[in-house]
This record gives structure tokens, sequence and C-alpha cells, in this order.
């Protein structure tokens, strides 16, 4: 039987002459995608804003009335709902946004849920409550801070690994990649004004993990290539490094690409928004591997040079890599 | 590399089977048959139920801290043999303040002062200074504030655990989160309005001496004669809307009760609720109503009087019945708060939710679905790609998932809705492996390097990255697991686990079976 080969043998695709053009688009994305983020915003769910949350599905119509839905909640005096269908068409979420007389006030804050509970609950006798769920908003702004922390946690910690494991070069290289993944995907939250919340940054962090999967494969190769050919023009090597290891590259990409549209297509609906954001995530992080953490040590500045002394603490952590104890 | 002692092998399925064989209990159950032992756990997200967080008041703790403070400087003082007399004790931001009458005494007040200020734990809970020759001055240490909070947390927790298991409630999870607040779980519960109103009540209970002197019209204005207070009373009561002045010293507290139950009223079938003091309760309150017999007095609860009845004759059988307008479910409610204790200090809902139980049954299944054609779709794909090696990897694709489920049951961890998507991600990431490695062998084998050779430094040149790769992950799982809270914690900890068993699988396991093969096949060529 002939096997699958995905990226034909003796590939060889220039990838780093197009850097500088590829780089100004990267740019200019990272730089939308902040500027987006403030300017338009990000529409933060009640983890985040603090608020209330009910998951309703009507279990006798096929399509849910959103239009009458709104209106009796709208008329309870709370402000204006934001109602989206979830899922199925007979689901829907309601999100409200805490007025400011109840913000501080727990008990306030909880006889508005029962209150709206009750106002669907009478109006609509199929309604059927799958989740409810109200967020202080002293809770939610210590929620957004820890989150934000843990983002720029990771970031630099593991940017730190790798200068550890290779050279400063290689760790900076790591941070543009991982701020340009994570720049864009909140740009597309941001864009698409899907709900951001604490799912959500946990699907950024597991992006973060595995986009430097990506980078890591990529940079291993460079060291290893640097130490062969000690001649080889940077560019060069690079590219030849890059296409070494496409054929890994598109494989995992794929594999995990397949599992992340099976949970999109068919998986919990709840999960659709994490899923979307680790899918975007790993086509922005596949791509920052090669054209963002890549060429950086053009400009950086790397050469073979970085690796002779180090080979000796390079063969130790080698024997610890292989996990021959 | 390729050299697998039969001890290494033996001990590899070893391994391998004992978490294989942990993870069927769970299988087993949703497949709807029952083998004994430990599952994992499904997270509120999936089975359905209520969580709420709760915020206790700190500031309570530090103002009932400091009211308790100058009962006690004032009582040592004067029990002080002979008697140190002091002028006006104050207490403002949190300190106390007074001023010797007798100068002299500095030195012999500060000894009696010591204990109290030093406290009985280790660390000291007051800073006693004297300022301008005889005024003292008392600052609550942070360490002190600290430790009392503490306390009050732990106590607490406990109070809400007994009361959510009188409810009857199964599995209930109680646990302290950071320093103030406590988060229930409570798995099937789908309306958490009872355990809210049950878990919101203080129960701090008290019998005050009703202070007959005070004049309506002050007590409508709010003043209160001197050593007296005014309390409003409770809603829902006859009197509601009105307050009444009570004595602030020389009540009792309704903290030493043996029993409380819900019953009614044998005069007007009202409900009640009745208590059982303690033998040191029950003589405190019998003193205080034989000393009292003929004068009003208010039973309050949490700051609110209930009724302020005529003590009658003097209950010397330290039993009492309470009676508030209540409900029945409202003095049952009461008697479970007062059986379990008071909370020493108020908890307000800060976060809460619900989650039905169809909408995590369909969770599950759909999850469980994702996760079916995702792994087949890989399976496949792996298989097509790298022939004989892919099976491999796809063997240990599948003993990955079962380990990984295994390990969960073992540590008992929660799965829950975000835990389901690690899962799915897990099986994607974990071929991630075996395809450096596969790839890497196809390099090797292109180079012209014979097979075992090829094998060899696969596995060899590959391992690096894999290992840098998921060091990675495991930092940013960990950042995940610090940081999350609930579901999101559940989705790090699949991932740490799905981290260790897929190298373990995908690294360990697929060499030991390529090694096993080479050895005994001595292939020329391997398609690949």
């Amino acid at each position: 039987m002939r096997l699958l080969k995905l990226v034909p043998d003796d590939t060889n695709i220039h990838f780093l002459k197009w850097r500088v053009p590829f780089y100004s688009v990267s740019a200019f994305l990272i730089i939308a995608s902040i500027a987006l983020v403030f300017i338009k915003g990000l529409n933060l769910g009640v983890d985040f804003v603090g608020g209330q949350q009910i998951l309703v599905t009507f279990t006798q119509t096929k399509e849910a009335p959103v239009a009458e839905l709104r209106e009796q909640v709208a008329g309870l005096g709370y402000g204006e709902p934001v109602i989206q269908i979830a899922g199925n068409k007979n689901e829907v979420s309601i999100r409200f946004p805490l007025p400011e007389d109840v913000a501080d006030n727990p008990a306030a804050s909880d006889a508005m849920t029962t209150n709206v509970v009750n106002a669907i609950k009478s109006e609509f006798k199929d309604a059927r409550i799958d989740d409810l769920s109200s967020v202080s908003g002293k809770v939610s702004g210590e929620l957004f801070t820890t989150a934000m922390y843990a983002l720029g946690f990771a970031m630099l910690a593991i940017s730190i690994y790798i200068w550890v494991r290779f050279e400063w070069q290689f760790g900076v290289g790591a941070l543009f990649a991982l701020v340009h993944d994570v720049s864009l995907t909140m740009g597309m939250f941001a864009l698409f004004q899907i709900e951001f919340d604490l799912k959500i940054v946990a699907a950024i962090l597991t992006i973060i993990g595995y986009s430097l999967n990506d980078t890591i494969v990529v940079y291993d190769r460079i060291r290893e290539n640097m130490k062969k050919y000690r001649k080889m023009q940077l560019p060069e090597l690079l590219d030849l490094s890059v296409n070494e290891t496409l054929a890994r590259t598109v494989m995992t990409s794929l594999t995990i690409l397949v599992v992340l549209l099976a949970l999109l297509l068919i998986g919990p609906a709840s999960l659709f928004g994490f899923t979307a954001a680790i899918t975007l995530g790993i086509f922005v992080g596949t791509y920052s591997s090669v054209y963002m953490a890549a060429p950086i040590l053009i400009w950086l500045g790397v050469d073979s040079h970085s690796f002779v002394p180090e080979e000796d603490a390079g063969d130790k952590a080698d024997k610890l890599a292989r996990g021959e104890v | 590399m390729l050299d697998f002692p039969t001890w290494k092998r033996a001990w590899l399925w070893f391994l391998t089977l004992a978490a294989v064989a942990a993870a069927l209990p769970t299988l087993g159950s949703l497949a709807g048959v029952g083998i004994p032992g430990p599952q994992v756990n499904l997270g509120l997200d999936l089975a359905g139920g209520s969580q709420i967080l709760l915020e206790a008041n700190t500031k309570q703790v530090a103002r009932q801290r400091l009211e308790s403070m100058e009962e006690d400087v004032r009582r040592v003082l004067r029990q002080a043999s002979p008697a140190i007399r002091i002028g006006d004790l104050s207490s403002s931001n949190g300190r106390i303040s007074f001023l010797l009458d007798n100068p002299t005494q500095v030195d012999r007040a500060r000894e009696e002062l010591l204990p109290l200020v030093n406290g009985s734990g280790p660390v000291r809970e007051w800073n006693l200074e004297v300022v301008d020759g005889s005024r003292f001055v008392l600052t609550p240490t942070k360490n002190g504030l600290d430790q009392a909070v503490s306390n009050a947390m732990d106590t607490a927790t406990e109070v809400v655990r007994k009361r959510i298991d009188a409810l009857g409630t199964r599995e209930p999870t109680i646990i302290r989160e950071g320093d103030t607040r406590i988060s229930v779980q409570v798995p099937g519960l789908s309306d958490p309005e009872a355990l809210k109103s049950l878990l919101g009540q203080t129960a701090k209970l008290e019998f005050k001496l009703v202070d007959t002197t005070a004049l309506q019209s002050d007590v409508a204005q709010g003043i209160a004669p001197p050593g007296s207070e005014i309390v409003p009373y409770a809603p829902g009561t006859p009197l509601a809307g009105t307050s009444i002045a009570v004595k602030r010293l020389g009540g009792i507290r309704g903290d030493s009760l043996t029993n409380a139950q819900q019953s009614f009223d044998q005069r007007n079938n009202q409900a009640v609720v009745d208590i059982t003091f303690d033998q040191a309760g029950g003589k405190k309150f019998a003193d205080l109503t034989a000393q009292n017999v003929g004068k009003p007095f208010a039973i309050i609860l949490d700051g609110q009087v209930l009724s302020a009845p005529n003590i009658n004759e003097p209950i010397l059988g330290g039993k009492a019945q309470i009676s508030g307008s209540f409900t029945t479910e409202s003095a049952n409610q009461l008697a479970i708060s007062l059986r379990s204790g008071a909370l020493p200090v108020d908890l307000t809902v800060v976060q809460q939710g619900t989650v039905g139980p169809e909408l995590g049954a369909d969770s599950i299944r759909k999850g469980l679905l994702a996760m079916g054609v995702g792994s087949a779709a890989v399976l496949l794909l792996i298989g097509f790609t790298y022939g004989r090696l892919g099976i491999y990897a796809n063997i240990a694709l599948v003993l990955n998932v079962l380990m990984l489920l295994g390990v969960m049951a073992v540590f008992k961890t929660t799965l829950t809705l975000p835990g389901i998507a690690g899962f799915v991600l897990t099986i994607g990431a974990a071929v991630d492996a075996n395809v450096l490695i596969n790839e890497r062998i196809r390099e090797e084998r292109k180079r012209g390097r014979r097979v075992v050779a090829a094998v060899e430094a696969g596995y060899k040149e590959a391992s690096r990255a894999i290992f840098d790769a998921n060091i990675t992950n495991v930092i940013a799982a960990v950042l995940l697991f610090a940081f999350g809270s609930g579901p999101v914690r559940g989705f790090a900890i699949v991932l740490m686990i799905g981290i260790v068993t897929s190298v373990f699988t995908a690294v360990t396991l697929t060499r030991m079976w390529v090694a096993g093969w080479l050895r005994k096949a001595r292939p020329s060529d391997l398609a690949v």
C-alpha cells in the first residue's frame, strides 16, 4: 500500500524571501487588532463585567420567540438585555449588565435574577432554564485582572524557558510570535464581537502552548542545522529548516484541526466560542512560527557561534529530553 | 535507545494496564454497566447543579474583635486588685484608647493587659502604646487580624457545611477560596433559592433586656439612652417598621444551644422554634429571667427583634420557645441555622450559577460524539500516512485516552465542559510526538540510513523538540490552573495529565513496540 504524503519530498519553498512583506502585513495586523480591541472593545461576558446570564430552551417551539422575549424582559426595567440564539434555534442566551444601583448590592442582584426568571417562566410556559449565572461586579473585576495576569505570565514564562534552552534571540522571537497570536485572536473577538469570557482566556492560553510547539520544532531544527552547516547563510539556513519540518507542521496542524472541526460542528454548543478561538489560534500560530519566530532571528543576528560553546550543556539537556533514566 | 530488557517491558506494560484498568469504572458507567472503583467526577456544568460563591464581611470581623477587646479591657482592669480605674474608653478607626485615672498605675496596667495583647496564639494580636504618660492606645496587628479572619472563615466553612448537610443534599463540595470566600457546589440542585437564604442567615441569636426608660419619641428618632441601643423589628413581624431600645450589656447570646427544633405553639398553632441551652447557657438564661421577672426582654436574631415578650416567671429548665411570625419553612430554616451554630461573620452571595441537568447530559453526549468522530479521523489520517509506524501510533493514541481517563479517575479529578474540549484537544495534539518521530525517520531513511539506524535517529533527534514543546504546554497549563477557577481548572488538569500520559504512550510505548518489531522481523525496508 502506498502511504500518504502530504508534503512532497524535497519541497523547497523560499519562505524567507517574502519575509519583509509578510512581516509588514503581520505588524499591521497586530496593530490593527490592538486598535480594534481598544476602539471597538471586547464583548465581555458576565465573567468579566459582572451581570447575569440566563440560558433558556423553549421545549415546545422550534424557534425561540426572541422578539417577544426581548420585550418581556426589557419591560422589567433592568436595562436592555442582550439576547442571542445559542446553539439550536430554540435555545437563547439572555445577558444583562448589572444596573449601577444593583452592581454592589448582592441582595438586589439576587432579587433581579428571581424576577427575570419568574417573568420568563410565567410568559413562556415551555421555557426551561438551563443555565443561570450571576457574577457581582467585584468578582468579575478580579477575574478579569487575574486572567490578564495569567496571559502575561504565560507568555513571559515560556519566552524565558526558550531563552534558557536556546539563546536570547530565540526567546525574543518566541515572545513576538506569542504577542502576534494572542493579539490577532483577541482582535478577531473584537471584530466579530464574539463573547469574550473566562473560557476564551483558557483557549488563548492553550493556543500559546500549542503555537509554541510549532515554534520549538522549527527552532530545534534551526539549532541543529546551525551546528551542522556552519558556513551557510542565515536566510538560507532558516528556509532549509522550515522546509525540513514542513511535513510535520502540516501533519500536526491537520490532526489538531480535524478534532477541532469535529468539536466545532458536532460538539456541545456552549463550547463553540472556545473551540472557535482555539481553531483560529492554531492557524495563526502555525503561520507565526514560520513567519514571525524564524525571520526575527535574522534581524536579531543569530549565528552558529551562539551554539558552539553551548554544546556540553545542550548535550546534557538532550539526555534529559530523551528521558534516559 | 532501542534496547528494552524484559523487566523494563514488563514494567511499562504494568503501568499501562494499571491505568487502563482504572478507567474501567468510568467507562462502565458511560455504558450503563456498574463496575466498582473510583470514577471521574462530573463537574457541575456537566452533571447539573448549583454553585454559589460566598464572601465574608471582614470589616465585621474587625469590628467584633474590637468590641470584645473593649469588654475584655474593662473587665481585666476592673478585676485587677486593687482595681485600675480608667476614664472614658473610646474606640475609633479600629483602635481603642483610654486614659488611666492614676498615672502611677501605668506599669501595672500594662502588665495586666499583656495577656490580652499577646493573645493565646503564636502571633501578637494587638500593639500597645502608652502616650503622654497615661493614655493607652491599642491597635490591632495585621497578623492578629488576619488570624482572626482566618479563624472566622474556618468556623464559617464548618457552619456552612453543617447547614447544607442538614438539607440532606448529596455530595456538596464546600471549599474555602482565597482569604475571604467560600465556594459551595451542590450537584443536582436546580433551585438554589432555599440554599441561599439558609446560608445568608447569620443566625446570631441574642436575648437582651428592653430598656423601658427610653422615651418612645426618642426611639422613633433613633436616639438611645446611654448604655442602650436601638434595634428594629424584623420584617414580617407585627411591629415591623418600628424599633425598640434594648440594653447593650447584661443580655445573653444564644450560641450555647444543644438543640433547636421547629414546632408549633400550642395556643395559636403558629410555627415556632424550640431551643435547648447547654448547661452553662441554661444557667445564664435562668439567672437572667429570674432577676428580671415582670420585665420585657427582646429576642434578637441577626440584629432584628423577633419579639419582646414579658418574662412571666423564671425559665429554669434550659428550654425556651422563640416565636416571631414564622412560616413552617422559615422556622425550620432557623432551627437548622441555630443547630449548626451562628456564622461568625456575615456571608453574601457574590457569584452564583445553576446548570440544568438536560444541558449537562446534552454536552456529554455531543462531546463524546465529537471525540469519537475526531479520533476516528485522526486514526485514519495517521494510519494511512505512516503505515506500520502509524498503527503503533494509533494504538498508543487509544491507550492514551484510556490512561488519561484512568489517571483522572484515580485522582478523582473533575471533568468539566471545557475539560471535554481538553480531552479532544489532547487527542489531536498527542499524535504530534509520533508525527515528529515518524517524519524524522522518513528523513533519515531518505538520507540513506539503514532501518534500525533511521529509527534510532528518529527517536533521538525528535525527543529534544518533544520535550521542549511539552514543557511549554505544562507552563501554560500550570498558569491556567493557578489563575483559573472552576471549569477552567478542570480543563487545565486534563491538559496536564494528558501531557504526561501522551509522552508516555506516544514516545515510550511506541519505541518499545518498534524495537520489538525490529528485533524480531529484522526488516531491510520500512514503509514510512
